[in-house]
């Protein structure tokens, strides 16, 4: 370790290039923290967000016309609107809404602003799951539906066996993608000062003056987190395939 | 990490759309939607426990709307300029990706995989300190404001996924289209101009314009590294306002429902012409 | 209504009486009523169109009735607050278009509904399940995936998924309709066989002479109404109405 950071150390003096989350402790601390924070937002809100798509996908094959409405309303809305203004919008705007906390050091907010980030985003992402796991249900054919219906399977019991499961192996590329630019999108917190990557990073460069040095670790980071996230989802595609359809 | 063709599963992904066709929503809802906003004003004004001299929060709104709207406008031609920069750019990134030479190939793709994974928002500060504050082509010195800085950092995924767009829409052109063009001796550059382009073109139209619809919502990023367009506007009318807390929910409410009265007629047409461009195997 | 009076196997296993039904402005059953016998096999023959698949999806209440009545071992099929599930499990149905779940394996296919729906014991089901799929001669193809059989494999599946829930009846609906020429067979002397066991068999087909080979009654429907029933030897030799006449002429 000692020697690594010292390298480092060298590497600065003699190239000029200062990677200062290396080989000083403090940055290293403060960088792995912001990376820790990504992480924890990113799979919050990936969680949260498929659930919302679960629940929503469900509720739009509701037989009430106006169940149906409120949930395209809301996916309309947080798919047309700029998820920053979102994030603003709940984060300044609702909060002040709600009652504060009476707190030892003085009022406190109820939510931090990393509870509203998670909000925010497992909303926004949440609109589009709703619609990728309703077009999944929708593609599996009716006379699946029926088949386990005439087997005695009630409603419900055939969407927990057989037609999610289906649907949730058609719509994973989809869900893939989403969920890539929601992890992407987690570099909004940076905006309400939820120390993640980004806003440790921005923390770093001001104090150190090398923008280029961390600009490029920044993007190799979540060049590797994507791609991490990208496997994950592929080895589950695969584990889900369906033998004798997948071309692969 | 590209968009991988479907798995020939039984079932097909039905086209996206924008509602059930008995229940679609109109412009009259994003109307709706608008006072619904004023509705919450008027209650976080009536919440409001301020002196009663503090002027009404419609009203407010309505006194800033001019400069609001201005900016607004602002983050509309950031979008066309990045969107057209981005096409362009992303256009001849494309090309490359569908070259026969491999090196040419691996380059660009890495190339679109570098700029399409990165965060919108980490591009842009790259665009931000990286560029230069003015570019000296020998005698010739364009100044580089914030603004164009921002047009630039964000035409870079717009770029990379325009890329994609195309490969996309040239790798689900069936092979033998390319064979018929082949044994009636076409030279290589016309079977893609005259042969595989004009039947890309449909295809990638409404993935490129909901890529539109993305980039649109993203402009507001450029607030973040100081650009004054809408939303650095209306942090400085709260400022103004003397930081009411009770102001903003209306405030971003009311900036929330520009552009989705901007983005949501894009997003239904997008999804007309997908149903109507749908790729019949 | 239905609890009045309990079934006995002397009683018709199946009663429709004058059902009738409608999609949107068109009729397509007209009054329908036909008997079977425990232990009966029945054919529905007729054109395409003619109300035949109609007819069996009401006998499980897959496709709701109009008017009339529909009674499978004294259950009321038309009745308001109908137990699904006491009627399904008296009925298998197998599809045209087989309609295996495509997540899992063909023994899995056949143990699903016992378990999840029965809620019976998995040693139990299992064991019943291989002995069904060795029945239908798919032994070795217990593991494999619907995507990797063939249709008539699959066809044979389905029917083992049907037998599995010990069912008292058994509707085919056009199953070897979309089945290669060569595989119709192995799906039809897998039918042969449960009739031959005693099984209660309603079957719309357009294999001709398996209804001759197999049926001891057939209906001939058009328009929504049956134009003409009996024996096979019967109806096939000597046809009475000129729309059976017209029909057999051009099938056979």
């Amino acid at each position: 370790m000692q020697t690594i950071a010292a390298w480092f150390h060298a590497l600065y003096e003699t190239t000029g290039i200062n990677l200062t989350i290396i080989y000083d402790a403090f940055d290293r601390a403060r960088f792995i923290n912001g990376f820790l924070v990504t992480i924890e937002l990113s799979v919050i809100c990936i969680f949260f967000s498929i659930v919302i798509g679960i629940v929503g996908a469900w509720l739009q094959g509701s037989q009430l016309v106006w169940t149906r409405r409120i949930v395209q309303a809301y996916i309309q809305l947080f798919r047309n609107t700029p998820p920053l203004v979102q994030m603003y919008f709940f984060y300044f705007g609702l909060s002040n809404l709600l009652p504060r906390l009476h707190a030892a050091g003085g009022d406190q907010p109820l939510l931090s602003g990393f509870a509203w980030a998670c909000i925010s985003l497992s909303f926004f992402a949440g609109a589009f799951n709703v619609e990728i796991f309703r077009s999944g249900i929708e593609a599996i054919p009716h006379s699946t539906l029926e088949a386990a219906e005439a087997l005695g399977y009630t409603r419900l019991s055939a969407y927990r066996h057989i037609i999610l499961p289906l649907a949730v192996r058609v719509c994973l590329p989809a869900l893939n993608n989403n969920l890539v630019n929601l992890v992407k999108t987690t570099t909004l917190a940076y905006a309400i000062a939820v120390p993640e990557l980004l806003y440790v990073s921005a923390q770093i460069w001001s104090d150190n003056v090398n923008v280029p040095e961390m600009m490029v670790v920044l993007l190799l980071v979540y060049f590797a987190l994507v791609g991490l996230l990208v496997l994950g989802m592929h080895r589950l595609e695969f584990r889900l395939r369906l033998p004798g359809y997948s071309r692969t | 990490m590209t968009a991988r063709p479907m798995p020939a599963t039984p079932f097909v992904l039905a086209p996206p759309r924008a509602g059930t066709p008995k229940l679609r929503l109109r412009l009259w809802h994003g109307a709706a939607l608008a006072m619904l906003v004023l509705l919450s004003a008027t209650l976080a004004d009536a919440a409001s426990t301020g002196p009663a001299a503090r002027a009404g929060i419609l009203v407010i709104l309505l006194k800033w709307t001019p400069l609001l709207f201005r900016g607004f406008l602002f983050n509309i031609l950031i979008s066309v300029a990045s969107m057209t920069i981005g096409t362009i750019l992303g256009g001849a990134l494309g090309i490359t990706l569908i070259s026969l030479l491999p090196p040419v190939r691996l380059a660009g793709s890495v190339t679109m995989q570098f700029f399409r994974n990165a965060p919108w928002l980490v591009l842009l500060f790259f665009a931000m300190f990286l560029l230069p504050f003015q570019l000296r082509i020998g005698p010739l010195v364009i100044p580089l404001p914030d603004w164009l800085k921002a047009v630039i950092g964000l035409s870079l995924p717009v770029m990379a996924n325009v890329a994609e767009i195309m490969r996309g829409a040239v790798a689900s052109i069936p092979s033998g289209q390319w064979e018929a063009a082949e044994s009636l001796a076409f030279k290589r550059r016309q079977q893609v101009w005259s042969i595989i382009m004009p039947q890309c073109i449909k295809r990638m139209l409404p993935p490129w314009m909901n890529l539109y619809a993305i980039l649109t919502m993203s402009t507001v990023l450029a607030s973040i590294v100081g650009v004054n367009e809408v939303m650095t506007l209306a942090g400085q009318v709260s400022a103004a306002e003397g930081g009411r807390t009770d102001l903003l929910t209306p405030l971003y409410g009311y900036i929330m429902v520009w552009f989705f009265l901007y983005a949501y007629p894009i997003a239904l047409l997008t999804t007309r012409l997908e149903r109507r461009f749908a790729v019949k195997m | 209504m239905a609890e009045a009076s309990p079934w006995t196997p002397d009683q018709p296993i199946i009663e429709i009486t004058d059902i009738h039904k409608s999609f949107g402005h068109v009729e397509v059953l007209r009054g329908i009523s036909l008997k079977v016998r425990k232990g009966e096999v029945i054919c529905i023959i007729g054109p395409s169109g003619s109300g035949k698949s109609t007819l069996i999806r009401c006998i499980n209440a897959l496709t709701p009735f109009d008017r009339g009545s529909v009674r499978v071992m004294g259950i009321e099929v038309g009745a308001p607050h109908l137990d699904k599930l006491a009627l399904r499990r008296r009925v298998g149905m197998v599809f045209q278009q087989y309609n295996l779940f495509p997540h899992r394996t063909a023994l899995q296919n056949v143990m699903m509904a016992p378990i999840q729906v029965l809620h019976q014991p998995r040693r139990e089901v299992e064991a019943r399940a291989m002995a069904l799929l060795k029945k239908v001669r798919l032994e070795g193809k217990e593991h494999s995936y619907p995507g990797q059989m063939s249709g008539g494999q699959q066809q044979r599946v389905a029917i083992a998924r049907s037998l599995a829930m010990n069912p008292d009846i058994m509707l085919f609906d056009e199953v070897t309709a979309a089945l290669d020429p060569e595989t119709v067979k192995e799906v039809l002397v897998t039918i042969k066989q449960l009739a031959d066991e005693g099984m209660t068999c309603i079957l719309v087909t357009h294999e001709m002479g398996f209804a001759r080979e197999v049926a001891d009654h057939v209906y001939f429907t058009d328009r929504g109404v049956i134009v003409e029933d009996g024996p096979p030897a019967e109806l096939f030799a000597n046809p009475r109405d000129p729309r059976t006449q017209a029909f057999l002429s051009q099938v056979l």
